[in-house]
């Protein structure tokens, strides 16, 4: 039978195959293989012969086959080295043009991905210094209500910890710790405000915090005994030995049973002081959310435990979940779900509500890296781009190079050498640029500078290093695969002959993707921006101006409230517990006629002062009567809270005087308020309730009018000066305040802000590049055109229209996906949002193709403009 | 040293060497086993086996003529040596005096 179209395998995998095999036995594997094809192709079809091939090709991929690497060609590689570095560096510094490009785009991009290496190098250094951390484990909890959205949270309640202990014997240690320990310790006629956490006495079993004096398994045992930090023991005691000395807090002693060392920076748990948890235990009448062993309260205590060596942490979470659903049985209509998370994912970890310490949800620092690693890949790219462009003037080198006798490997490793070179300089100047950035960074937001340092340390230098070769290699490797493969003959004929065009279309999808990516960063920034500027404006339903807001910080609301009025610029004064709009909430479940159908309704605790400063508006009825002593009988209530439990047919004035069930208390409604947005434009306004009282109070808000700022608020911090001299004076414009409630906001917009900035500088630069070389390859065909009678204008459409079209590609990708983001994932998330708007889809757009335009029509002009004589007579 | 001993496929694919002669090539051999042992036999296998084999000394191997069916790629003809006629020898040898040894009844019983 003969074969009209013989049918080959794969040619790939045929390469493969010839790439590991030792030339000894190849011959012999091909042609049986090739048999085996032959043979498959008549029995099971192509398709599945070619299967086969693959398949088989892989398996002889053994021990025996495998050739050995050239111990010579290694060597020679070895040698060889100096003399690519002499070439590369004379190349670079021939070609200052491109070189500059190439060194300035990748050294921009590299700060970038040094700081990202930084960052990610001191969160994973966090919690590195306890000794059993691969083996410490917290719990985790989870609470889901009917009807509400599950909260997770890393606290757990105290109960939780206890029955651990008890039943499961799979733990070693375990501690309970509790956070929030915040109190003025009297020393003598001094008051000095110090804070920590309560903490059981096997706290040091679990976590390696060095005891400087103490014993680290009696110190947090007994009642009333406190440890301090070296640093807090110097701010109590100053340089006297802080050991065994008395602190009052609230008239009552306690003593100091231990001083350890600094808590380092990198931990997740941070304290002055550790006061024995025993101490609360005797005291726990006064818990403030509900029974303080309750296996409901689960918002402010902590539980660690580490597994033995062999231990098995599902076996724990097994038994986890057995409890959860014993102790569950007793609640109403909320379930609460109790897991496990390892020590390490804490400071670099899943969102959690009620973190006791400093801590970067995983999710935002892997999309940081993210688009560093594509800011990083837009600098590679440029260089690709570009020297391939540039290969016409480097085949010669590289044909005869080959004549002399240099495998593809070596011209490979050439190239690569050069790329690595370039970035090694790159890497010189980020440095440089990484320390400048380092200060912005850190100075973008408090919390930043709270998490991290970003201080070099030998460990992080290597990974610069290793970075920069990465890089280099990265960027060198297309060209390099490009030059090893150049045709000898063909080079060395005529350098016409070489197909410098053919990857065009590589060259074209390279800078598609830059643009892409530069008009998506501008785009989002743009976008963000305006969300940002929406939410800051926003009609909250209430007003802010002009309103201070103070923190009591424990002290009596009353005084200061007196102290504030007597400022003249101070017109009013109110007390709350809570301040609307910045997130935080507080909520208690309400219950109307039906005692089945609970809710849990956010609220807030106020006097009678407070509506009227803020300006809420009331939709029926009236503000609350002030009444010294008197049990709480009256609440108000918005129009979300009327339509959940249908009071009054949703009418305002039917509802009024109807009676709900706040926790145990029975309130009459005295008021319905217009909507108002108590949490942040994140949220959906659900019900939410004004409750009066007279103390409770965490704020004051003053509402001031003043000519002179700055002289008001020295009265004011005076006032505060006469009631408490402990504490500095917390006070913040409301304005403010929401600024800062979205600051997460305005970090994201500036940072993604500053990769658009990177993104487009470098495809500029990248474009810039191609231009040039374009335009000085087709110096000829243009002079020999305007000799002809061709126009300077015939002359630059000729020469930009190529790039305008690759633009308006990339625009046509980047704007609609950009677009359907945000429209269809982001902004779905934000209750309350503008839609996007064509000014800001497309401002980017046209401040990127403006930079374009300007590029390109600079340098063809320039070209246009010559005089065809000068070109043309030289040859 | 392991050289001195063949396994149960190893002696197979000696035999199979013996048996084809002058056709004794690696997708011969593999055609040849499938036949005789009525059982699937993959080809890397034979192929490692022949490699060891070769390593032993036991196998010999030189290049043949190239055939279209194989790409233009020549055969690798495999033929028996002395030392490798010794040792199926010497597994024949074992056998037969094991089978000598069992009495006329122990196999008749089962």
């Amino acid at each position: 039978m003969k074969d009209q179209s013989p049918i080959h395998p794969p040619r790939w995998a045929t390469r493969l195959l010839s790439w590991y095999c030792k030339p000894a036995l190849l011959e012999d594997l091909q042609g049986d293989l090739n048999e085996y094809f032959q043979r498959n192709i008549k029995s099971r079809g192509i398709r599945k012969a070619k299967l086969i091939y693959v398949i088989d090709v892989f398996k002889f991929f053994r021990l025996y086959t495998i050739r050995k690497p050239g111990f010579v060609n290694l060597l020679i590689n070895w040698m060889m080295l100096g003399s690519y570095i002499k070439t590369s560096g004379r190349n670079i510094v021939r070609n200052k043009l491109f070189s500059a490009i190439n060194i300035v785009g990748m050294a921009v991009s590299m700060s970038v991905g040094l700081l990202m290496i930084s960052i990610l190098s001191d969160l994973f250094s966090y919690d590195d210094f306890h000794e059993k951390k691969d083996r410490i484990y917290r719990i985790t909890t989870m609470t889901e209500s009917t009807g509400q959205p599950a909260i997770e949270l890393a606290s757990t309640s105290i109960k939780a910890g206890k029955k651990i202990q008890e039943i499961i014997s799979l733990t070693e240690d375990l501690t309970i710790l509790r956070n929030n320990f915040s109190k003025d310790a009297h020393i003598g006629n001094k008051a000095i405000p110090v804070s920590g956490h309560w903490a059981d006495a096997s706290f040091f079993k679990v976590f390696t915090f060095p005891l400087m004096k103490g014993n680290a398994v009696t110190a947090l045992k007994e009642p009333y005994s406190i440890v301090l930090t070296d640093k807090a023991a110097k701010k109590l005691f100053g340089d006297a030995d802080a050991y065994g000395k008395q602190i009052v807090f609230d008239s009552v002693n306690y003593s100091v049973t231990g001083v350890i060392k600094d808590v380092p920076k990198f931990s997740h748990i941070q304290f002055e002081v550790l006061v024995s948890f025993s101490t609360l235990e005797i005291n726990k009448a006064s818990d403030f959310d509900g029974d303080f062993l309750s296996w409901k309260s689960i918002f402010s205590n902590y539980v660690y435990f580490t597994i033995p060596h062999n231990g098995n942490i599902e076996t724990v979470q097994a038994n986890l979940g057995q409890l959860c659903a014993k102790e569950n049985q007793a609640l109403i209509n909320q379930k609460i779900t109790l897991s496990l998370q390892a020590l390490k994912t804490i400071a670099i970890g899943k969102h959690l509500a009620n973190q006791i310490g400093p801590n970067m949800v995983n999710v935002v620092v892997w999309i940081l890296a993210g688009l560093t690693f594509i800011v990083i890949l837009s600098a590679c790219f440029n260089y690709t781009n570009l020297s391939i462009a540039r290969a016409i003037r480097r085949a010669k080198e590289v044909g005869i190079r080959k004549v002399i006798g240099a495998f593809k490997s070596q011209v490979l490793m050439q190239f690569i050498c050069e790329s690595v070179l370039i970035s090694l300089l790159a890497l010189c100047l980020s440095s440089g640029l990484f320390f400048f950035l380092r200060e912005q960074f850190i100075s973008l937001n408090p919390h930043i500078e709270e998490l991290i340092t970003l201080n070099i340390s030998l460990k992080v230098v290597l990974a610069f290093l290793i970075f920069a070769v990465l890089v280099g290699v990265m960027s060198g490797f297309l060209p390099a695969l490009f030059f090893s493969h150049i045709n000898i003959i063909q080079v060395l004929k005529g350098s016409s002959s070489l197909k410098v065009f053919r990857h065009l279309n590589l060259r074209k999808a390279l800078i598609v993707t830059q643009y892409s990516f530069s008009l998506i960063f501008i785009t989002t920034t743009f976008v963000g921006y305006v969300q940002y500027k929406n939410f800051l404006a926003f009609d909250l339903g209430f007003k802010t101006e002009n309103i201070l807001n103070l923190y009591l910080q424990g002290n009596k609301a009353n005084l200061i409230e007196k102290e504030l009025l007597e400022i003249p610029e101070v017109s009013k004064v109110s007390k709350s517990l809570m301040i609307s709009s910045l997130g935080s909430l507080y909520g208690e479940t309400v219950k109307y006629l039906d005692p089945q159908d609970s809710v849990g309704a956010f609220c807030n605790i106020i006097d009678e002062n407070y509506l009227p400063i803020h300006e809420h508006q009331l939709l029926a009825g009236r503000n609350f009567i002030p009444h010294a002593g008197k049990l709480e009988t009256e609440v108000i209530v918005n129009e979300a809270l009327l339509k959940r439990f249908n009071i009054g047919g949703k009418d305002p004035v039917k509802a009024l005087g109807e009676a709900i069930e706040f926790g145990k208390k029975k309130l009459t409604i005295v008021g319905v308020l217009k909507d108002f947005h108590y949490g942040t434009a994140m949220d959906k306004i659900e019900p939410f309730a004004f409750r009066y009282s007279t103390d409770n109070f965490r704020y004051v808000n003053v509402k001031v009018n003043s000519t002179d700022w700055p002289a008001t608020l020295e009265h004011i911090e005076k006032a505060w000066k006469k009631v408490d001299h402990v504490h500095p004076l917390d006070a913040k414009f409301y304005a403010n305040d929401i600024e800062n409630a979205y600051s997460q906001f305005s970090i994201m917009v500036k940072v993604i802000g500053f990769l658009a900035f990177l993104a487009i500088c470098i495809s500029s630069m990248g474009l810039f590049g191609m231009v040039v070389f374009t335009a000085e390859t087709k110096l000829k065909e243009i002079s020999i055109r305007k000799v002809l009678g061709a126009t300077e204008g015939n002359l630059i459409y000729l020469l930009s229209r190529g790039f305008l079209f690759l633009l308006i590609l990339s625009a046509a990708i980047a704007l609609p996906l950009t677009y359907l983001v945000f429209d269809r994932l982001i902004l779905r998330n934000i209750a309350y949002h503008v839609p996007v708007g064509l000014l800001e889809l497309f401002s980017g757009f046209v401040i990127v193709g403006a930079i374009a335009f300007l590029m390109i029509g600079s340098q063809t002009l320039k070209v246009a403009r010559t005089n065809p004589a000068e070109v043309l007579k030289n040859e | 040293m392991k050289g001195t001993n063949v396994g149960e496929f190893e002696e197979l694919v000696l035999l199979t060497i013996a048996a084809l002669f002058d056709e004794a090539y690696s997708v011969g051999i593999c055609d040849e086993l499938e036949r005789q042992t009525k059982r699937s036999v993959k080809l890397g296998v034979v192929h490692s086996v022949l490699h060891r084999l070769e390593e032993k000394g036991l196998v010999k191997s030189k290049l043949g003529e190239a055939t279209q069916t194989r790409g233009g790629k020549r055969k690798r003809y495999y033929s028996i040596t002395s030392a490798g006629k010794a040792a199926v020898l010497r597994s024949k040898e074992v056998r037969d005096q094991l089978w000598n040894m069992i009495p006329e009844f122990s196999l008749k019983r089962i």
